[in-house]
């Protein structure tokens, strides 16, 4: 793929000749299928291509970034300058010169694996899955059945100033249904395997092995009998919450609080900034000895996976918290500099047109020495909750409020009734110290809808999880 | 890559018609050019701009539906769209909710693009900048000056074509001191009805009188939303009430024809305002009024809704079938009389002082932040406050307040006697930045009997 290679090489020389000190180019390509039904019906049927070159230049301690279509090697250099004619008109409000950590040149080529290209899978199969799945959970009792799959396919080639020449392909993969019953003033929401479905870098096998199928009928009984379950007590209570919830809750009370441009201030308008100082990294107790939680992004079929970042860190495994104290974060080559840190790694963009940020990469619990069974049967009074149906935290990682789908009491060791509309509420270093079970069933759950940056970005974010035990928490919050 | 839409559909439409003339086909093309410089401690560190043009293709042939969508714009590109979009609709399943091209209709009166915001420089947005950082002194500021320039066009096999041009200059800025922030948006047509400096100084006295806060337990209070506030509450209004999807799938507690609101209550959106002339689907938008002195009037339709209740759309069509239609530049209409006028403090501007005036114990809410809903039907919603709360007495700003967490049904908040005054202007702000044609709120303060706050900053 010299001609990629060539347009992105073509930019940064522009970019550096322009008055650069550092530049690099992303050429990327990518396809994106969607298709969603809707009671029985295919609804949409999307298929969308594009492609082009984004070059980032650093002149003076001000970025700039610049993106277009055009992958003609002149389109290129007019990008190329573009990108730094930006970047000097940061100066205008300029502090003095950043930098960057080390990197070493890297030439190298990855992709993720994938048994069965989504591509090659004809549209018809993928419509009569969705359709009898969504006619499946209609039967049992869904008013509004809903399911979509999405794929992408994604080849990127990165030149940097540096001497980094780098290409990969990454293929995504994912689906889910969700079953919507109505009833007296309110609704009941139950989805499979996840709130937003099941993703990850793998083939359509991914979407095969979790079988939307089998599942339906189950969906749409469970949402019928979610609007007659009795509804969740409130006050404070043992919680065990399930995997998918946990996924959500480690996305957003960890993953976005160790982003260290969030740390750094960087977000403090949009995002937010974080609960967490760095004069604190390597001491701060986030959670209990039970929260061991990586940043990994070699995980053979996580969403999270890659092989280098888009800045050409090659993909290395970091810990953020181990035995509950807090030792990472996830960092880019500029923010890491700016906090004194020797690693970057975690920076991406969402496509050509959109300049590399700090974001999750894999950030999930490693297992723990329980069961799920073990921490019901352990439970003498407490909730069960799972599969996130609404999700809310403050702009310091710190408040949050989720909901899930579905709950149920437990008593004395054993599952009771359903539960409909269970919340639980809680501060993010106080839950997680909390936290004294922990499942060792890791399940990698995928993000694919992870919204951060302006101009807006959506990230694609995976996090091994697994279900867990807190005590004293805060349920069954109303409006 | 800038080119010229209207010319790009046609051919794009004239070459897929070469394939098939009896196919329905729509051919819409956009061309954006965004660029964002953004700030944080008191420094630009992210500077962005793209120029994209992307081309959309979408079938309908043998009851089947299909789309694709290309950046390559050039033969090529173009020549690849029309057949893999053909080859997919061949092998699509049966769309039996087709309901056609939009007919030809031409574009209302949408306003007209100011040539000088249409063309601003990365020094424009930097000057801007530098205005807002100067302004907040030695506070921090962060935050973004953002331009776009949009040019669409759309043109089907049903007779349909039509173009929209609309450009933008939005500021959405924080000032931050120790323990607390300020924040002040505006949007706007017109380079020159933005100003940096103002914005500034109006985020950077919130954030100064935000010092000190202290937490107030979780209850219900009466409230000042500042327009920032009122924003959030119109989007879920307009995407879970108003959508025409919603309403028919029984998922939204919009009845037409009811009082569901208070009297005060005049929705209406307006994306001609904001240079916006047509939809996702070719429709011509409109202004359109959904609440009427309290009473709900209409629904937002695009036009696979309004096939299915045999209405006509109202030009809310977004491309993307699964969320319906959504009304996308709101605005609630303030109450008669106002002029824009600076206050001293932290108030937003003097009609806002006014309704602050008229409190004797309540909360003023500068913004809204991460807000979900927990049950579409009873539009009840979680969030925080951010940005500037302070306790009102006496109908005086007497004490900056930790922020708060709130569980609250909207509809209910806005539903007969609840709504105790409105301020007298609307202010614009902006929305995300996800989409090149962002969409727009334009917004009065609200003064409510009752809000729900549920925890505080220590839960």
């Amino acid at each position: 793929m010299t001609l990629q290679f060539d347009v992105a090489a073509a930019a940064v020389q522009a970019a550096v000749d322009a008055g650069a000190r550092y530049a690099d180019a992303r050429v990327m390509e990518r396809r994106h299928e969607a298709m969603s039904a809707r009671n029985g019906e295919v609804e949409s049927v999307t298929q969308d291509e594009d492609a082009g070159v984004g070059v980032r230049a650093l002149v003076g301690s001000g970025w700039g970034f610049f993106a277009t279509p055009d992958l003609t090697e002149e389109g290129a250099r007019r990008a190329g300058r573009a990108a730094a004619e930006v970047a000097a008109a940061s100066a205008r409000v300029a502090r003095q010169a950043g930098a960057l950590i080390d990197l070493p040149p890297v030439t190298g080529s990855w992709a993720s694996e994938c048994v069965v290209d989504p591509f090659t899978v004809g549209l018809t199969e993928k419509g009569d899955l969705l359709v009898h799945a969504t006619a499946t959970m209609r039967e049992h009792g869904a008013d509004i059945a809903e399911g979509l799959y999405q794929i992408w396919d994604t080849a990127k080639w990165l030149v940097s100033s540096d001497g980094h020449r780098i290409d990969q392909r990454i293929r995504e993969c994912g689906a889910g249904i969700m079953a919507t019953a109505i009833g007296d003033g309110e609704t009941q929401r139950r989805s499979y395997p996840a709130a937003r479905g099941q993703y990850g870098t793998r083939g359509w096998e991914l979407v095969r092995q979790i079988d939307l199928e089998a599942n339906a009928a189950r969906i749409g009984d469970e949402a019928r009998a979610l609007l007659s379950a009795p509804p969740c007590p409130s006050g404070e209570t043992t919680l065990i919450l399930g995997d998918e919830q946990m996924a959500l809750q480690i996305h957003e009370s960890v993953g976005h609080a160790i982003e260290l441009d969030r740390i750094l201030g960087w977000e403090a308008a949009y995002a937010g900034t974080s609960w967490l100082d760095l004069a604190q990294l390597g001491d701060l107790q986030y959670g209990s000895e039970l929260m061991n939680i990586t940043i990994d992004p070699t995980i053979p079929g996580a969403l999270g996976s890659f092989g280098f970042d888009d800045e050409g860190t090659p993909a290395t495994s970091h810990d953020a918290v181990r035995e509950g104290r807090w030792v990472g974060v996830l960092s880019g080559r500029d923010s890491a500099a700016v906090a004194g840190l020797d690693y970057a790694g975690s920076v991406r963009a969402d496509g050509w047109a959109r300049l590399p940020m700090v974001r999750m990469t894999n950030v999930g619990l490693e297992p723990g020495p329980h069961t799920l069974e073990e921490m019901i049967a352990s439970t003498d009074d407490g909730i069960f909750m799972d599969t996130n149906r609404s999700w809310s935290i403050d702009d310091k990682r710190l408040n949050f409020q989720f909901g899930c789908e579905i709950g149920y009491e437990v008593k004395d060791g054993r599952l009771g009734r359903m539960l409909r509309n269970p919340t639980y509420t809680g501060i993010g270093p106080q839950f997680w110290r909390s936290m004294d079970m922990l499942s060792s069933e890791i399940v990698p759950w995928g993000t694919p809808n992870c919204g951060k940056g302006q101009p807006g970005q959506i990230g694609h974010t995976g996090h091994p999880a697994a279900p867990a035990r807190f005590r004293n928490v805060r349920v069954g919050v109303r409006g | 890559m800038s080119g010229d839409p209207q010319a790009i559909a046609a051919e794009l439409l004239e070459r897929a018609v070469g394939v098939d003339a009896a196919a329905e086909i729509e051919a819409s093309v956009d061309t954006n050019q965004v660029a964002l410089t953004r700030f944080a401690n008191s420094v630009i560190h992210q500077n962005v701009a793209d120029d994209t043009t992307r081309a959309q293709l979408r079938l309908h042939r043998d009851g089947r539906t299909a789309s694709g969508s290309t950046t390559r714009v050039d033969d090529e590109g173009i020549v690849a769209l029309v057949e893999r979009t053909f080859a997919a609709v061949a092998v699509a399943p049966l769309d039996p909710g087709w309901p056609g091209l939009a007919p030809p209709a031409a574009s209302g009166d949408a306003a007209a693009v100011d040539p000088a915001t249409a063309t601003v420089t990365p020094q424009h947005r930097a000057e801007v900048v530098a205005s807002f950082v100067d302004a907040v002194g030695e506070l921090e500021a962060a935050g973004y000056c953002r331009s776009t320039h949009s040019r669409r066009a759309l043109a089907n096999s049903a007779g349909q074509s039509i173009t929209s041009e609309s450009a933008e200059i939005a500021v959405d800025g924080i000032a931050r001191s120790t323990d607390a922030d300020g924040v002040a948006r505006a949007a706007s047509g017109h380079l020159s009805d933005v100003d940096g400096g103002a914005l500034g100084a109006r985020a950077a006295a919130k954030a100064l009188r935000g010092a000190n806060p202290v937490e107030l337990p979780p209850d219900r209070y009466e409230v000042v939303l500042e327009p920032s506030a009122v924003a959030d509450v119109l989007m879920f209004l307009g995407w879970y009430g108003f959508n025409a999807k919603a309403v028919e799938e029984r998922v939204s507690f919009v009845r037409i024809g009811e009082a569901q609101f208070d009297p005060a209550v005049t929705l209406v959106d307006d994306a001609p305002a904001a240079g916006e002339a047509f939809d996702a689907d070719g429709t011509p938008t409109r202004r359109t009024t959904l609440i009427d002195a309290g009473t709900a009037r209409s629904l937002t339709h695009d036009l696979r809704t309004a096939a299915v209740v045999g209405a006509e759309s109202t030009g809310h069509g977004v491309g993307a079938p699964s969320f319906g239609a959504l009304a996308r530049h709101l605005c609630l209409v303030p109450a008669d009389g106002g002029v824009v006028a600076e206050v001293e403090g932290p108030i937003v501007d003097a009609t806002t002082a006014e309704l602050v005036a008229g409190v004797e114990r309540g909360i003023l809410v500068s913004d809204l932040w991460y807000t979900r809903v927990l049950d579409p039907r009873t539009l009840v919603v979680t969030g925080l406050t951010r940005n500037g709360v302070w306790l009102i007495e006496g109908g005086e700003v007497v004490q900056a307040l930790r922020n708060f967490r709130f569980t609250q049904s909207y509809a209910q908040a806005l539903m007969p006697g609840s709504v105790r005054g409105l301020g007298r202007v609307a202010h614009a702000i902006p929305g995300d930045t996800y989409a090149a044609t962002a969409p727009r709120w334009m917004a009065p303060a609200m003064h409510l009997a009752s809000w729900n706050f549920t925890g505080g900053a220590s839960g």
